[in-house]
Protein backbone atom coordinates (compact mmCIF):
# COMPACT_ATOMS: atom_id res chain seq x y z
CA UNK A 1 0.00 0.00 0.00
CA UNK A 2 2.86 2.32 0.84
CA UNK A 3 4.22 1.86 -2.69
CA UNK A 4 0.98 2.98 -4.25
CA UNK A 5 1.06 6.09 -2.14
CA UNK A 6 4.64 6.90 -2.98
CA UNK A 7 3.89 6.68 -6.70
CA UNK A 8 0.78 8.71 -6.26
CA UNK A 9 2.35 11.39 -4.13
CA UNK A 10 2.11 14.57 -6.12
CA UNK A 11 5.29 16.53 -6.55
CA UNK A 12 3.62 19.81 -5.78
CA UNK A 13 1.90 21.44 -2.88
CA UNK A 14 -0.80 19.44 -1.20
CA UNK A 15 -2.90 21.40 1.21
CA UNK A 16 -5.61 19.62 3.10
CA UNK A 17 -8.12 21.34 5.35
CA UNK A 18 -9.98 19.53 8.08
CA UNK A 19 -13.31 21.23 8.58
CA UNK A 20 -16.79 20.45 9.79
CA UNK A 21 -20.11 22.09 10.07
CA UNK A 22 -20.80 21.08 13.62
CA UNK A 23 -18.22 21.68 16.33
CA UNK A 24 -16.83 18.89 18.46
CA UNK A 25 -16.97 16.22 15.77
CA UNK A 26 -13.27 15.36 15.88
CA UNK A 27 -11.42 17.77 13.59
CA UNK A 28 -8.52 18.22 15.97
CA UNK A 29 -8.38 14.53 16.83
CA UNK A 30 -8.14 13.69 13.15
CA UNK A 31 -5.72 16.53 12.35
CA UNK A 32 -3.27 15.74 15.15
CA UNK A 33 -3.36 11.97 14.70
CA UNK A 34 -3.11 12.14 10.92
CA UNK A 35 -0.18 14.54 10.91
CA UNK A 36 1.69 12.75 13.69
CA UNK A 37 1.22 9.49 11.83
CA UNK A 38 2.33 10.90 8.45
CA UNK A 39 5.32 12.53 10.13
CA UNK A 40 6.65 9.08 10.94
CA UNK A 41 7.70 8.97 7.28
CA UNK A 42 7.27 12.40 5.73
CA UNK A 43 7.80 16.05 6.40
CA UNK A 44 4.40 17.37 7.44
CA UNK A 45 3.05 20.71 8.61
CA UNK A 46 0.05 20.97 10.87
CA UNK A 47 -1.46 24.44 11.11
CA UNK A 48 -4.08 25.19 13.73
CA UNK A 49 -6.20 27.90 12.14
CA UNK A 50 -8.99 27.72 14.68
CA UNK A 51 -7.51 30.95 15.98
CA UNK A 52 -10.33 31.69 18.39
CA UNK A 53 -9.62 28.53 20.33
CA UNK A 54 -6.62 26.63 18.97
CA UNK A 55 -6.24 23.28 20.71
CA UNK A 56 -4.11 21.07 18.48
CA UNK A 57 -1.22 22.15 20.69
CA UNK A 58 -2.67 20.08 23.51
CA UNK A 59 -1.71 16.96 21.56
CA UNK A 60 1.39 18.04 19.65
CA UNK A 61 4.48 18.87 21.63
CA UNK A 62 7.60 20.30 20.12
CA UNK A 63 10.40 22.77 20.38
CA UNK A 64 9.40 26.39 19.85
CA UNK A 65 11.38 27.63 16.85
CA UNK A 66 9.66 30.92 16.11
CA UNK A 67 7.12 33.23 17.65
CA UNK A 68 5.72 36.51 16.41
CA UNK A 69 3.01 39.01 17.21
CA UNK A 70 0.50 39.55 14.44
CA UNK A 71 -0.94 42.94 13.59
CA UNK A 72 -3.79 44.28 11.55
CA UNK A 73 -4.00 47.79 10.18
CA UNK A 74 -6.72 50.09 11.44
CA UNK A 75 -7.29 53.81 10.94
CA UNK A 76 -6.55 56.36 13.62
CA UNK A 77 -8.43 59.65 13.66
CA UNK A 78 -6.37 62.82 13.66
CA UNK A 79 -8.85 65.43 14.78
CA UNK A 80 -6.66 68.41 13.84
CA UNK A 81 -6.70 67.47 10.16
CA UNK A 82 -10.39 66.46 10.01
CA UNK A 83 -12.74 68.84 8.18
CA UNK A 84 -15.24 66.80 9.00
CA UNK A 85 -16.75 65.96 5.61
CA UNK A 86 -18.28 62.55 6.41
CA UNK A 87 -16.79 60.71 3.43
CA UNK A 88 -15.18 58.12 5.73
CA UNK A 89 -18.44 56.96 7.24
CA UNK A 90 -20.12 56.90 3.83
CA UNK A 91 -17.50 54.61 2.29
CA UNK A 92 -17.15 52.21 5.23
CA UNK A 93 -18.98 49.00 4.32
CA UNK A 94 -18.68 47.68 7.85
CA UNK A 95 -19.97 50.66 9.83
CA UNK A 96 -16.70 50.68 11.70
CA UNK A 97 -16.47 54.45 11.47
CA UNK A 98 -19.23 56.94 12.22
CA UNK A 99 -19.50 60.67 12.33
CA UNK A 100 -21.31 62.21 15.28
CA UNK A 101 -21.56 65.93 14.45
CA UNK A 102 -17.88 67.00 14.31
CA UNK A 103 -16.57 63.88 16.05
CA UNK A 104 -15.40 60.70 14.31
CA UNK A 105 -15.79 57.42 16.18
CA UNK A 106 -13.95 54.24 15.28
CA UNK A 107 -14.94 50.69 16.12
CA UNK A 108 -11.69 48.88 15.49
CA UNK A 109 -13.19 45.45 16.04
CA UNK A 110 -15.57 46.06 13.13
CA UNK A 111 -12.80 47.32 10.85
CA UNK A 112 -11.81 45.01 7.98
CA UNK A 113 -8.60 46.92 7.17
CA UNK A 114 -9.85 47.81 3.68
CA UNK A 115 -8.19 51.26 3.78
CA UNK A 116 -11.19 52.94 2.06
CA UNK A 117 -11.68 55.62 4.71
CA UNK A 118 -7.97 56.25 4.97
CA UNK A 119 -7.34 56.47 1.22
CA UNK A 120 -10.42 58.55 0.45
CA UNK A 121 -10.02 61.06 3.27
CA UNK A 122 -9.29 64.35 1.47
CA UNK A 123 -7.17 65.67 4.34
CA UNK A 124 -5.38 62.40 5.27
CA UNK A 125 -6.88 62.54 8.73
CA UNK A 126 -7.16 58.74 8.99
CA UNK A 127 -3.69 57.22 8.77
CA UNK A 128 -3.57 53.42 9.13
CA UNK A 129 -1.69 52.15 12.15
CA UNK A 130 -0.89 48.59 13.25
CA UNK A 131 -2.93 47.05 16.06
CA UNK A 132 -1.89 43.76 17.65
CA UNK A 133 -4.51 41.08 17.04
CA UNK A 134 -2.79 37.88 18.08
CA UNK A 135 0.25 35.69 18.21
CA UNK A 136 1.66 32.96 15.99
CA UNK A 137 3.90 30.17 17.23
CA UNK A 138 5.91 27.67 15.23
CA UNK A 139 7.05 24.42 16.86
CA UNK A 140 9.05 21.54 15.52
CA UNK A 141 9.07 17.88 16.51
CA UNK A 142 11.11 15.70 14.14
CA UNK A 143 9.38 15.63 10.76
CA UNK A 144 6.38 17.46 12.10
CA UNK A 145 6.17 21.22 12.06
CA UNK A 146 3.31 22.70 14.01
CA UNK A 147 2.12 26.27 13.63
CA UNK A 148 -0.68 27.76 15.66
CA UNK A 149 -2.16 31.23 15.83
CA UNK A 150 -4.17 32.59 18.68
CA UNK A 151 -6.39 35.66 18.54
CA UNK A 152 -6.06 38.12 21.43
CA UNK A 153 -8.95 38.43 23.84
CA UNK A 154 -11.37 41.07 22.60
CA UNK A 155 -10.43 40.68 18.94
CA UNK A 156 -13.46 39.72 16.88
CA UNK A 157 -12.05 38.97 13.48
CA UNK A 158 -10.35 35.68 12.79
CA UNK A 159 -9.88 36.16 9.05
CA UNK A 160 -6.88 38.55 9.03
CA UNK A 161 -4.95 36.33 11.44
CA UNK A 162 -5.80 33.20 9.44
CA UNK A 163 -4.71 34.91 6.21
CA UNK A 164 -1.40 36.04 7.70
CA UNK A 165 -0.73 32.58 9.15
CA UNK A 166 -1.34 31.00 5.74
CA UNK A 167 1.08 33.51 4.22
CA UNK A 168 3.70 32.43 6.74
CA UNK A 169 3.12 28.80 5.78
CA UNK A 170 3.43 29.59 2.06
CA UNK A 171 6.67 31.50 2.50
CA UNK A 172 8.34 29.22 5.06
CA UNK A 173 7.58 25.70 3.86
CA UNK A 174 8.33 23.94 0.62
CA UNK A 175 5.50 23.49 -1.86
CA UNK A 176 6.22 19.79 -1.81
CA UNK A 177 5.37 19.36 1.84
CA UNK A 178 2.02 18.02 2.97
CA UNK A 179 0.13 20.66 4.90
CA UNK A 180 -2.88 20.12 7.09
CA UNK A 181 -5.06 23.03 8.19
CA UNK A 182 -7.20 22.49 11.25
CA UNK A 183 -10.18 24.76 10.52
CA UNK A 184 -12.69 26.30 12.90
CA UNK A 185 -16.19 24.78 12.93
CA UNK A 186 -19.08 26.33 11.07
CA UNK A 187 -19.31 27.74 7.56
CA UNK A 188 -18.63 31.45 8.06
CA UNK A 189 -15.79 33.68 6.85
CA UNK A 190 -12.98 32.05 8.88
CA UNK A 191 -13.82 28.64 7.38
CA UNK A 192 -13.93 30.13 3.88
CA UNK A 193 -10.55 31.75 4.47
CA UNK A 194 -9.05 28.39 5.53
CA UNK A 195 -10.56 26.27 2.77
CA UNK A 196 -10.81 28.57 -0.26
CA UNK A 197 -7.53 27.50 -1.86
CA UNK A 198 -6.75 24.06 -0.45
CA UNK A 199 -6.49 20.94 -2.60
CA UNK A 200 -8.81 18.86 -0.47
CA UNK A 201 -11.21 19.32 2.41
CA UNK A 202 -12.02 16.59 4.91
CA UNK A 203 -15.41 17.25 6.47
CA UNK A 204 -15.66 15.52 9.82
CA UNK A 205 -19.14 14.84 11.08
CA UNK A 206 -21.02 12.66 13.51
CA UNK A 207 -24.03 10.52 12.55
CA UNK A 208 -26.62 12.55 14.42
CA UNK A 209 -29.35 14.97 13.25
CA UNK A 210 -27.15 17.89 14.35
CA UNK A 211 -24.17 16.41 12.53
CA UNK A 212 -26.22 15.96 9.36
CA UNK A 213 -27.76 19.42 9.49
CA UNK A 214 -24.38 21.13 9.76
CA UNK A 215 -22.74 18.74 7.30
CA UNK A 216 -25.23 19.83 4.64
CA UNK A 217 -24.26 23.46 5.22
CA UNK A 218 -20.58 22.54 5.00
CA UNK A 219 -21.15 20.55 1.78
CA UNK A 220 -23.05 23.48 0.23
CA UNK A 221 -20.14 25.73 1.14
CA UNK A 222 -17.55 23.42 -0.39
CA UNK A 223 -19.62 23.10 -3.58
CA UNK A 224 -19.87 26.88 -3.78
CA UNK A 225 -16.10 27.12 -3.36
CA UNK A 226 -15.63 24.33 -5.91
CA UNK A 227 -13.38 22.33 -3.57
CA UNK A 228 -12.62 18.62 -3.59
CA UNK A 229 -13.94 17.15 -0.41
CA UNK A 230 -14.85 13.94 1.36
CA UNK A 231 -16.59 13.06 4.59
CA UNK A 232 -15.26 11.29 7.66
CA UNK A 233 -17.99 9.96 9.92
CA UNK A 234 -16.68 9.99 13.47
CA UNK A 235 -18.30 8.18 16.39
CA UNK A 236 -19.94 5.81 13.94
CA UNK A 237 -22.54 3.70 15.73
CA UNK A 238 -24.29 6.49 17.62
CA UNK A 239 -27.31 8.35 16.23
CA UNK A 240 -28.76 7.06 12.99
CA UNK A 241 -27.98 6.23 9.39
CA UNK A 242 -29.07 9.51 7.83
CA UNK A 243 -25.59 10.94 7.31
CA UNK A 244 -24.50 7.89 5.32
CA UNK A 245 -27.71 7.91 3.30
CA UNK A 246 -27.27 11.59 2.57
CA UNK A 247 -23.69 11.03 1.39
CA UNK A 248 -24.79 8.15 -0.81
CA UNK A 249 -27.65 10.11 -2.35
CA UNK A 250 -25.42 13.11 -2.97
CA UNK A 251 -22.59 10.98 -4.30
CA UNK A 252 -20.16 12.20 -1.64
CA UNK A 253 -17.15 10.02 -0.77
CA UNK A 254 -17.19 8.69 2.77
CA UNK A 255 -13.49 8.38 3.53
CA UNK A 256 -13.88 6.54 6.83
CA UNK A 257 -16.29 5.57 9.55
CA UNK A 258 -14.42 5.82 12.81
CA UNK A 259 -16.31 3.82 15.44
CA UNK A 260 -17.63 5.33 18.66
CA UNK A 261 -15.20 3.95 21.20
CA UNK A 262 -14.84 5.00 24.81
CA UNK A 263 -11.12 4.25 24.83
CA UNK A 264 -10.61 6.85 22.05
CA UNK A 265 -12.34 9.45 24.20
CA UNK A 266 -10.25 8.48 27.21
CA UNK A 267 -6.97 8.88 25.33
CA UNK A 268 -8.14 12.17 23.87
CA UNK A 269 -9.11 13.53 27.25
CA UNK A 270 -5.63 12.75 28.54
CA UNK A 271 -4.12 14.70 25.64
CA UNK A 272 -2.70 11.58 24.01
CA UNK A 273 -2.57 10.62 20.36
CA UNK A 274 -5.02 7.84 19.64
CA UNK A 275 -3.52 6.00 16.67
CA UNK A 276 -0.43 4.90 18.60
CA UNK A 277 -2.58 2.95 21.05
CA UNK A 278 -5.52 1.85 18.92
CA UNK A 279 -4.48 0.04 15.72
CA UNK A 280 -7.97 0.34 14.19
CA UNK A 281 -7.63 4.14 14.21
CA UNK A 282 -4.32 3.89 12.40
CA UNK A 283 -6.00 1.75 9.74
CA UNK A 284 -8.58 4.47 9.26
CA UNK A 285 -5.88 7.12 8.93
CA UNK A 286 -4.16 5.10 6.23
CA UNK A 287 -7.46 4.63 4.44
CA UNK A 288 -8.24 8.33 4.55
CA UNK A 289 -4.77 9.30 3.33
CA UNK A 290 -4.86 6.86 0.43
CA UNK A 291 -8.31 7.92 -0.69
CA UNK A 292 -7.40 11.61 -0.64
CA UNK A 293 -4.39 10.92 -2.84
CA UNK A 294 -6.48 8.78 -5.13
CA UNK A 295 -9.25 11.35 -5.43
CA UNK A 296 -6.72 14.08 -6.03
CA UNK A 297 -4.83 12.14 -8.64
CA UNK A 298 -8.11 11.24 -10.32
CA UNK A 299 -8.99 14.89 -10.48
CA UNK A 300 -5.55 15.77 -11.86
CA UNK A 301 -6.17 13.53 -14.91
CA UNK B 1 -38.87 68.63 22.56
CA UNK B 2 -38.20 65.94 19.91
CA UNK B 3 -38.81 62.35 20.94
CA UNK B 4 -37.55 59.33 18.96
CA UNK B 5 -38.97 55.81 19.24
CA UNK B 6 -37.60 52.50 17.94
CA UNK B 7 -40.64 50.89 16.31
CA UNK B 8 -41.95 48.13 14.09
CA UNK B 9 -44.36 50.47 12.25
CA UNK B 10 -45.16 54.09 11.50
CA UNK B 11 -48.39 54.67 13.49
CA UNK B 12 -49.16 55.64 17.07
CA UNK B 13 -50.62 52.16 17.51
CA UNK B 14 -47.57 50.40 16.03
CA UNK B 15 -45.57 48.17 18.31
CA UNK B 16 -42.25 49.37 19.64
CA UNK B 17 -39.16 47.53 18.38
CA UNK B 18 -37.22 46.38 21.45
CA UNK B 19 -33.96 46.55 19.45
CA UNK B 20 -32.02 49.74 18.90
CA UNK B 21 -29.37 48.90 16.31
CA UNK B 22 -31.69 46.72 14.27
CA UNK B 23 -34.92 48.61 14.81
CA UNK B 24 -37.19 48.58 11.77
CA UNK B 25 -38.21 52.24 12.03
CA UNK B 26 -37.30 55.31 13.99
CA UNK B 27 -40.41 57.38 14.72
CA UNK B 28 -39.99 61.05 15.52
CA UNK B 29 -42.51 63.11 17.43
CA UNK B 30 -42.05 66.83 17.85
CA UNK B 31 -44.04 67.93 20.91
CA UNK B 32 -44.10 71.63 20.00
CA UNK B 33 -45.44 71.23 16.50
CA UNK B 34 -47.15 67.83 17.05
CA UNK B 35 -45.31 66.83 13.89
CA UNK B 36 -44.96 63.10 13.37
CA UNK B 37 -42.39 61.58 11.00
CA UNK B 38 -40.48 58.38 10.54
CA UNK B 39 -37.24 56.98 9.18
CA UNK B 40 -37.28 53.53 7.54
CA UNK B 41 -34.30 51.60 8.95
CA UNK B 42 -35.21 48.19 7.51
CA UNK B 43 -32.14 48.03 5.24
CA UNK B 44 -30.22 47.25 8.45
CA UNK B 45 -31.57 43.70 8.31
CA UNK B 46 -29.10 42.84 5.57
CA UNK B 47 -25.93 43.98 7.27
CA UNK B 48 -24.06 41.43 9.34
CA UNK B 49 -22.11 43.70 11.68
CA UNK B 50 -22.10 47.29 12.75
CA UNK B 51 -25.88 47.78 13.03
CA UNK B 52 -25.44 49.65 16.32
CA UNK B 53 -23.04 52.32 15.07
CA UNK B 54 -24.99 52.75 11.83
CA UNK B 55 -28.31 53.35 13.55
CA UNK B 56 -26.72 55.67 16.08
CA UNK B 57 -25.24 57.65 13.21
CA UNK B 58 -28.78 58.07 11.87
CA UNK B 59 -30.09 59.04 15.29
CA UNK B 60 -27.45 61.74 15.47
CA UNK B 61 -28.63 63.16 12.18
CA UNK B 62 -32.28 63.08 13.30
CA UNK B 63 -31.17 64.82 16.48
CA UNK B 64 -33.93 64.04 19.00
CA UNK B 65 -33.76 65.17 22.64
CA UNK B 66 -35.07 61.87 23.91
CA UNK B 67 -34.92 58.28 22.65
CA UNK B 68 -37.45 55.73 23.87
CA UNK B 69 -36.53 52.11 23.16
CA UNK B 70 -36.77 48.57 24.55
CA UNK B 71 -33.73 46.52 25.44
CA UNK B 72 -31.33 49.40 25.37
CA UNK B 73 -28.24 49.84 23.22
CA UNK B 74 -25.65 47.11 22.78
CA UNK B 75 -21.94 47.66 23.34
CA UNK B 76 -21.06 49.59 20.18
CA UNK B 77 -24.26 51.64 20.13
CA UNK B 78 -23.83 52.50 23.80
CA UNK B 79 -20.26 53.63 23.19
CA UNK B 80 -21.43 55.85 20.34
CA UNK B 81 -24.37 57.24 22.30
CA UNK B 82 -22.11 58.26 25.15
CA UNK B 83 -21.14 61.23 22.97
CA UNK B 84 -24.74 62.12 22.21
CA UNK B 85 -26.84 64.76 23.89
CA UNK B 86 -29.75 62.31 23.74
CA UNK B 87 -31.49 61.06 26.87
CA UNK B 88 -32.31 57.37 26.55
CA UNK B 89 -35.23 55.60 28.20
CA UNK B 90 -35.56 51.81 28.01
CA UNK B 91 -38.08 49.12 28.88
CA UNK B 92 -40.76 50.05 26.33
CA UNK B 93 -40.10 47.08 24.04
CA UNK B 94 -43.46 45.37 24.54
CA UNK B 95 -45.64 48.49 24.23
CA UNK B 96 -47.28 50.42 21.41
CA UNK B 97 -45.78 53.80 20.60
CA UNK B 98 -48.74 55.51 22.30
CA UNK B 99 -48.28 53.41 25.44
CA UNK B 100 -44.54 54.06 25.41
CA UNK B 101 -45.08 57.83 25.30
CA UNK B 102 -47.51 57.79 28.20
CA UNK B 103 -45.22 55.46 30.17
CA UNK B 104 -42.44 57.96 29.63
CA UNK B 105 -44.66 60.87 30.68
CA UNK B 106 -45.67 58.99 33.83
CA UNK B 107 -42.04 58.35 34.67
CA UNK B 108 -42.44 54.59 34.31
CA UNK B 109 -39.45 54.04 32.00
CA UNK B 110 -35.92 53.51 33.17
CA UNK B 111 -33.31 55.96 31.99
CA UNK B 112 -30.23 54.34 30.48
Amino acid sequence: MADVVRKGRPNRKMKIAIASGKGGTGKTTLATNMTAYLAEEDEVVLVDLDVEEPNSGLFIKGELVHKEDKYKMIPEWEQDRCTPCGICQEVCNFHAIIQLSDQIMLFSELCHSCYACSELCPTSALPMIPQKMGEMKHYRNGNLSFVESRLDIGQEQAVPLIAQTKEYIDTHFSEKMIKFFDAPPGTSCPVIEVTKDVDFVILVTEPTPFGLHDLKLAVDTMRELNRNYGVVVNRHGIGNNDVLEYCQNENISVLAKIPNDRSIAELYSRGELVYQKIPAVKEHLIKIRDQILELKNGEAK
Amino acid sequence: MKIAFTTKGTEWDSMMDPRLGRTEFILLYDEETSEFSHYDNRAIEHIAHGAGPKTVQKLFELNPDILITGNGPGGNAAAALRNAPIKIYIGAGEMTVKEALSAYKNGELMSF
